[in-house]
């Protein structure tokens, strides 16, 4: 991110980046950084936060008026509203399935049970969201499921998205399998942390289980990017990946 | 909770490892004042509107996001899964902070807001980046840009 601060200043357009991580800031060295002390993927500090959003924003635009550069590096004071985790203990998904289907169904029939039990909490989410993350491969979630459940098999299905190499279009399924679950999952409002969404997903579902088991199959698999994604970037460093 | 002794050691160790572009010098534009500055959002967040051509993972260009595209279509097609989606998924202004912009320059807080944003996918080489960026600087600049804010995630 600090990197493109760099070209842009080059070509004539003044910069300033909100940096996540400080010591790659005070590596790559931009002209104007503001450092904030947030989770990682919260760059503004939290969602549904408006005015705290406007704070860091405007602590990251005046920069723009500081004479003290080149390469200011500044702390924004404050965490995000909400962010400290002890204070988000407790939250369970507010589903309750039913009991999982006979073992000799196999993770693909009570993963698809799984989604339906959660279909009209989608819904909620989407009616109270106004949006959905779902959406990326563009499929529809059994069939993303089904598509990505393939990759146990030794030959998998046919690649759904033609104009994509099967790995990729695995890692598209894969990331609308996660975002329907997540959103399904906190479609009620209230107070979470996003490691408890993490942990429910990959500790407590069918889905979680089914990815588990994909992940160990596509690792071994024929296609290097599909290895790659296995190995390096489907399972979060947090459930040990 | 960015800082590096909140993260899991794996991941910590991996943000410390990963190679970093280093630069001989650092270039400073100024401006006017925050009042008169048209600014764009510029964010590595592997945002793209529905139904775009999507991300690879080490893509190097870039994805065009109107000002005035509905934020229900814009997503996250980001490689990594080691950063949060739930705040994204709840409110995007969390990551691209478009209508907070717009709040702003209502306010007089800044000139004005670009009329076109812009992502490239993180965790890709920022070398490769370089030509993809420099165009853009060139894309920004006809949009009279004249401040740029930069969101990671």
């Amino acid at each position: 991110m600090s990197a493109l601060a760099h070209y842009f200043e080059e070509e004539g357009l003044a910069t300033t980046a909100i940096a996540l991580v400080r010591e790659h800031a005070e590596k790559i060295r931009p002209p104007r950084a503001l450092w904030v002390p947030f989770e990682l993927g919260r760059p503004l500090g939290a969602p549904d936060e408006p005015e705290f959003q406007k704070q860091v924003l405007r602590a990251a635009l005046a920069l723009l008026e500081s004479s003290a550069g080149p390469v200011v590096l500044e702390d924004f004071p404050d965490d995000a509203p909400g962010a400290k985790e002890e204070d988000m203990t407790g939250w369970v998904c507010p589903v309750s399935f039913a009991p999982p289907p006979a073992e000799d169904q196999g993770p693909v029939t009570a993963t698809l049970q799984e989604i339906a039990e959660l279909s009209p909490w989608y819904q909620l989410s989407l009616d109270r969201r106004k949006r959905t993350m779902v959406g990326v491969s563009g499929l529809e979630i059994d069939d993303a499921t089904r598509y990505v459940a393939s990759f146990l098999d030794e030959t998998p299905a046919e690649n759904p998205m033609p104009d994509r190499p099967a790995a990729f279009a695995f890692k598209d399924a894969f990331t609308d399998i996660l975002a329907y679950y997540s959103e399904a999952g906190t479609a009620q409002p209230g107070t979470r942390s996003s490691q408890e969404v993490q942990d429910w997903f990959w500790q407590q579902t069918a889905a979680g289980k089914l990815m588990l088991a994909v992940q160990d199959a596509a690792r071994n698999s024929a296609d290097a990017d599909l290895r790659i994604f296995a190995e390096k970037t489907m399972l979060p460093k947090t459930q040990g990946g | 909770m960015a800082r590096m002794e909140d993260l899991v050691e794996s991941e910590q160790a991996h943000l410390r490892h990963l190679p970093l572009p280093s630069f001989e010098s650092t270039p400073w534009v100024g401006g006017p004042a925050l009042s008169e500055r048209r600014v764009a959002i510029v964010t590595t967040a592997g945002l793209s509107l529905r139904g775009e051509k999507l991300f690879t993972r080490g893509s190097a260009d870039y994805r065009v996001i109107p000002g005035d595209a509905d934020t229900g279509d814009v997503l996250m097609n980001h490689v990594s899964v080691n950063f949060d989606r739930t705040g994204f998924q709840d409110d995007v202004n969390v990551v691209y902070p478009i209508e907070r912009m717009k709040e702003m320059a209502a306010a007089g807080e800044i000139g004005s807001v670009a009329g076109f944003h812009y992502s490239f996918m993180g965790a890709t080489d920022t070398g490769e980046m370089e030509s993809s960026a420099r165009e853009l600087a060139g894309m920004l600049k006809e949009d009279q840009v004249n401040a740029v804010i930069l969101t990671p995630v």
